[in-house]
Order: C-alpha cells, then sequence, then structure tokens
C-alpha cells in the first residue's frame, strides 16, 4: 500500500461520502466543541429549521470568551448585559438539546481548548471541531482539529458532519535542541518569524523531528496552537509514548485493557517513513533565542536582545508606528504597562509553574499590571494545590478565574488605548487586546520577567539553571 | 442565502495585506446572539477615531463608498479568528465581493456561505483594481470572469462547491443532511467506546 501520513489516516477515516468533481468531502466529527460566543447564530439556525442535534453525546460546551474572570461584591463582574446574555443563551440551548456544559465555577470548565485535553476528549486520530480557530491546540495529540465558522458549527449540531476539501500536507521539520530558557512559545514565533503568517495556507502542517520530540504534551499543544498564526488551520504532532501517558487515566480514555488496545491502534497512526507531503520546511531550533513580536502581526518577531529590524516595506512600517517602537534598537528594556499571562496557547500548570518560578519571592515592578488567568479550573485547582497562586499574590499579581480574559478582552480585561502589554497569548493584532492596546507575544518566562523588571526582559537570568 | 450571478458596483479599495478579523469586525461586537446589524462593527477601530467620530480619510467613509458592493483587498484577507461576524458584517454592510489575491482559509469558506464571493485575481489585474479605487467591475460568477472599465478583464476561479452554492442559494446544511442514510451507514461501522 501507498505509504501514508498521519493525516491521511484520520482523513482516509472519517470519509462518509467521497470528494466528487461538483462537491467536497463529507467528514465526520468525532468531536464538537461549543462555546458562548460563535453558537447563539448557529442554534437559531437549527431552531429556524426545526432540526435536532444530532449528537449531543458527541458535543461538549463551555464558557470561556465573555465571562468574567474576577467578581465584585461576591458576583462575578459582569462587563455588560450581552455578556451575560450570551452565556445565558448558551445555557438555554444546551439544557434544550441536552448538550452537556461546564459553567462558570464547575470543576470541568475552562477556556474549551485547555479542557478538551484534560478532560481526555482529545485523543489520537479524532477529527475535532469548534467554532474557534485555535482549536488547532488539540493537533498535539495527533488528532486532526481545525476551526470553523458558526454555519458549520450549525452543521455540525445537525448532522455531526462537515464538508471538507482535502488539505495539502506540510512537513515541518525541527532539528536541534531548545538552548535552557527557551521555550515551546520561543520555537513557534520563531517558525513563523522565519516562515510568515501565511506559510501554511491550505495545509495541516505535521510538525516532525528531535526538537519536537523532546516537548512535553502541554508544549506540543502550544506549538500546534499557532498553527493558525502560520496561516494553516490544523497542526500535528504524531502521537508517542508521552502522548500515551499523559492521556492515561484521564476521565473520557478508556482504562485497563481498553487502555492497551487503544495505544496498540494509535500507534498505528504514525507517518510511514518513506511517505510524501505536498511541501517540507525545516528549522533549526538549536540557535533559537526568548522571542518576542514587535509588530502587528505574529511573523513581527526577533530575539528580545536582538536589535528591531529596519522595516521592508509599508506594512512594517505602519506597525513599528501603530507600536511606537524604533527600529535599531532592542525590545529589551522597553517599559511594559501590563504583563498578561493566560490563554489557551500558554495557561496550563506547566506554563504557571514556570511564571511563579520566576515570581516567587520577588515583587512585580509598581507601575505594572500583572494578571494571571489559570486555563481551566482543574489548572487553577492544581496551582492552589502547589502554592502557586501565593508566589502570584505575594509577587503583587491578580490570580483570576478561569476564561479567555485579556488574549480577546470581550469580558472587561483589556487593555486600555496605547498600553503596551507583554503578552503570553497569541495575537498581536492591532487592538486585540482592547482598543489602541499594543501587545507584545512572549513565552511565559519573558512576560514574568518583565513583570519583575517593568520593562520587556530577557528572562535568563531569572531561571534556575 | 439569495442566488448571486453577477456583481456590479464600484470598488472600495483597502490595499494593505493580512487583514485580519480582528480588524474586519473586533471582538467587542462578538457578544451578539444575532446575525443582523453587525455592519455597524465593521472596520469599527479603522473607521472611527478614539473619540467615535468617523476618520473621513479611511476608505469606507468616503462619499464614493456609498453603496459599493465590491471591496478590493490585499493578500490574505482575513486571517485570524473563525468568527464568520466578519462576513456578516461585510455583508450587513452592503458587500456581495471581496476581490484580492489570496484570502485566509477560514475565511473564504465563511464568506461563501454567507453570500459573499471570495475573487482571487492574479497580482497584475489585482494592482489595476488598487491603482482605481472607485472603478466600476463587473463580477460573473459563473464564467468567472471580473470585467474592468475599459473592457479588460481577468479570470478567476472559485472552489466549485462554493460557487454552485453562490449562484444556486444551495445550502450546505441541505446538501449535507440529504447524505443520512450514508451518515448513519458511517456511525453504524464506528466501533463502541
Ligand atoms: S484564549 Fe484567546 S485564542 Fe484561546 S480560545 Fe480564548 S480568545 Fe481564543
Amino acid at each position: 500500500m501507498r505509504p501514508r501520513t498521519l493525516f491521511d489516516r484520520i482523513w482516509e477515516a472519517h470519509t462518509v461520502v467521497p470528494e466528487a468533481a461538483d462537491h467536497p468531502a463529507v467528514v465526520y466529527v468525532d468531536v464538537h466543541l461549543i462555546h458562548e460566543v460563535t453558537s447563539p447564530q448557529a442554534f437559531s439556525m437549527l431552531r429556524d429549521r426545526g432540526l435536532p442535534v444530532r449528537r449531543p453525546d458527541r458535543t461538549w460546551a463551555t464558557v470561556d470568551h465573555s465571562i468574567p474572570t474576577r467578581q465584585t461584591g461576591g458576583r462575578p463582574a459582569w462587563l455588560n448585559a450581552a455578556t451575560r446574555r450570551q452565556v445565558e443563551t448558551l445555557e438555554r440551548n444546551c439544557v434544550r438539546h441536552r448538550v452537556p456544559l461546564f459553567r462558570a465555577g464547575d470543576p470541568g470548565q475552562g477556556i474549551v481548548h485547555v479542557i478538551g485535553p484534560e478532560m481526555g476528549l482529545t485523543q489520537p486520530g479524532r477529527t475535532i471541531v469548534c467554532g474557534d480557530s485555535h482549536t488547532s491546540t488539540h493537533g498535539a495529540f495527533g488528532a486532526w482539529a481545525f476551526g470553523i465558522g458558526t454555519s458549520e458549527v450549525a452543521q455540525v449540531l445537525a448532522s455531526q458532519c462537515l464538508l471538507q476539501s482535502r488539505p495539502r500536507t506540510l512537513s515541518i521539520e525541527v532539528s536541534g535542541a531548545l538552548r535552557p530558557g527557551v521555550s515551546a512559545k520561543d520555537l513557534i514565533l520563531g517558525l513563523i518569524a522565519r516562515f510568515g503568517v501565511a506559510a501554511g495556507r491550505g495545509h495541516v502542517i505535521e510538525y516532525r523531528g528531535p526538537a519536537i520530540r523532546r516537548l512535553g504534551m502541554e508544549a506540543r499543544m502550544t506549538v500546534c496552537n499557532m498553527s493558525i498564526e502560520a496561516g494553516a488551520r490544523a497542526g500535528l504532532v504524531g502521537p508517542d509514548d508521552e502522548t500515551f501517558a499523559w492521556l492515561e487515566g484521564r476521565e473520557m480514555v478508556p482504562r485497563g485493557d481498553g487502555f492497551d488496545r487503544a495505544v496498540e491502534g494509535w500507534r498505528r497512526l504514525a507517518t510511514d517513513e518513506d511517505a510524501r507531503f505536498d511541501a517540507e520546511l525545516h528549522f533549526d531550533a538549536s540557535r533559537l533565542e526568548p522571542m518576542v513580536t514587535w509588530g502587528t502581526n505574529p511573523s513581527m518577531a526577533c530575539g528580545v536582545s536582538e536589535p528591531l529590524p529596519e522595516p521592508r516595506g509599508p506594512e512594517a512600517r505602519a506597525a513599528l508606528d501603530y507600536m511606537g517602537l524604533e527600529p535599531g534598537r532592542p525590545l529589551a528594556g522597553r517599559p511594559v504597562d501590563v504583563v498578561f499571562i493566560g490563554s489557551c496557547t500558554n495557561a496550563r500548570i506547566s506554563d504557571l509553574r514556570v511564571a511563579a518560578g520566576v515570581l516567587r519571592g520577588r515583587r512585580v515592578h509598581p507601575g505594572t499590571r500583572v494578571l494571571v488567568v489559570p486555563g481551566s479550573a482543574s489548572v487553577r485547582e492544581q496551582a492552589r494545590a502547589e502554592r502557586l497562586d501565593e508566589a502570584f499574590l505575594a509577587a503583587g499579581a491578580e490570580w483570576r478565574a478561569p476564561g479567555c480574559s485579556m488574549c480577546i478582552g470581550m469580558n472587561g480585561d483589556h487593555l486600555r488605548s496605547g498600553e503596551l502589554a507583554v503578552s503570553t497569548s497569541n495575537r498581536n493584532f492591532e487592538g486585540r487586546q482592547g482598543p489602541g492596546g499594543r501587545t507584545i507575544l512572549a513565552s511565559p518566562a519573558t512576560a514574568a520577567a518583565s513583570a519583575l523588571a517593568g520593562a520587556v526582559s530577557d528572562p535568563r537570568p531569572w531561571l534556575d539553571p | 442565502m439569495k442566488p448571486l450571478s453577477r456583481i456590479v458596483s464600484r470598488t472600495v479599495v483597502l490595499p494593505g495585506d493580512h487583514v485580519d478579523t480582528d480588524q474586519i469586525i473586533p471582538a467587542r461586537f462578538l457578544t451578539a446572539t444575532t446575525r443582523e446589524g453587525l455592519g455597524a462593527g465593521l472596520f469599527a477601530d479603522w473607521r472611527r477615531d478614539a473619540s467615535g467620530s468617523l476618520r473621513p480619510d479611511f476608505p469606507l467613509n468616503r462619499p464614493e463608498a456609498e453603496g459599493a458592493r465590491i471591496l478590493v483587498a490585499g493578500a490574505n484577507f482575513g486571517c485570524g479568528s473563525s468568527r464568520e461576524h466578519a462576513p456578516w458584517a461585510l455583508v450587513d454592510a452592503g458587500f456581495e465581493a471581496v476581490i484580492s489575491t489570496s484570502f485566509a482559509d477560514i475565511f473564504r469558506g465563511n464568506a461563501a456561505r454567507n453570500g459573499l464571493a471570495p475573487v482571487e485575481l492574479d497580482a497584475a489585474a489585482h494592482a489595476e483594481l488598487v491603482a482605481s479605487p472607485g472603478a466600476e467591475v463587473s463580477i460573473a460568477l459563473e464564467t468567472g470572469v471580473a470585467t474592468f472599465p475599459g473592457g479588460g478583464s481577468a479570470r478567476f476561479t472559485l472552489d466549485p462547491f462554493a460557487r454552485r452554492c453562490l449562484l444556486t442559494g444551495l445550502s450546505p446544511l441541505d446538501f449535507l443532511l440529504s447524505h443520512e442514510e450514508r451518515i448513519v451507514a458511517y456511525e453504524d461501522g464506528l466501533p463502541r467506546e
């Protein structure tokens, strides 16, 4: 048989109706995740047509984007009536259609791309979709996971299927080893800086090579998360022992013999030695520094102590203008107003451990507001058990309830116009974190070090060797 | 969705590359639970200054832009989030087509599903349109030809299924539901979990 890639196998196993000249393939969806922002209109489309949710048992809902992450007077601090209405609409829709929902305060609640893996819903070989572009995160487990629009959310709710043209495959082979203090976030920012924000368009990326194999699962999630920032709809990593060990014992993962059988199947998914990709790129991880973005798309990035490049073209010039930065000088030392440690890119327990390690026993700069927002209730609980929350609070950072928070600035946590932030999230678009706000993307270590200095900082002096 | 076969309109030109969905419609407009009225949020942070006044020099605010149904944009238009609010906002503001040299994957699909034609032209034809904002352009979806003032024209290809949906108003949801039997058969073959 023709040698195949991991993606080829998932595609073939999920084709309900093959592609034809006048229509794309009908592809089956194993897991459908929904949240309050991109689902209300989808449920309305169902209601208009009198259609039920076909597989409520394959659908899971959470609230994350517009929920408050703090309380005032013992009550959730809703930004406005609209955000509250959006959450209540989801609750009503889930009750009506018997879709399981994690509400704010529930132990299973959190950012949709954090809780899927946590529950063990995210498994190798599955198709996973959500009305959210960072669904690519789940690819870290060797699943084909991608973001969809709201009409497609309605299609999946009604048919458990989607129409898909077969994407092309792109191998990104990462050689070398990351140096100490350089993380998965720096790696993906480095990749996007090198290959650009459209490099993956039309493709599913498979991240391969020794540098990827050495990453833990949470680090792989960080890499796959930002596949969309490289223009790809999905990015994945072949499952291995690291993957299986991370999954074992999770709620939705089979136990005992069932687990052993599942692992056997998962092992067979691996890309064949001699399989061909439609395109291939190579990257050497061993020379990377901690990365920071200086512009208004994620490819506008460089090492933290490198001088900012002379702008090539009008977009880079406009980006520097927007950011209030000058070429020729490094970002290190630049004062920052806000540090945000959170988001589906970097708010899992390993991220918080790194940040707490930098902040423990120290104080954040008095001129800098620092927000730490765990990715899920279970991350928050674990952080408490490890007393990371104490480290954050004692350092003068805010410690919030789980949600997207300042990553998207929908819930009242946002930058004020002109403020400059170091943020562990994934988008530095103009106004992404609040109208007029300016975002520097970086790793949790870099963000925490910048919080101490009140200025963009190389984290390496603060990290234990 | 109403069928759409030919779009004839003056253009509005927004030349920058990589216009992301956070610019097309900023996140604070995403708290809506319906699709109507999102045009008010279209390019909100570019259309208005911090005090909320319209910026007269922004292309969509110029008097010539009034009633335009074709937006000419730069490469990789619609990158970023999967929010369908982006095409909803464009459609609500009266647009029926976006012309670019390339579109982000999710945006392209979202646009076509909402009666907004994603028209990809080659760099030379695109440059010609960028250089003449307000030009009267005719887009024929059936034949895949865009005609410029002065008689010049350029070909484009739409995804065949997207084209069929635009031309006939066919809904992808109906198409999926018509395969119910195949879906059931597929599910019957799935291992029990
Ligand atoms: S954390 Fe940010 S990127 Fe992730 S799902 Fe929430 S809003 Fe989207």
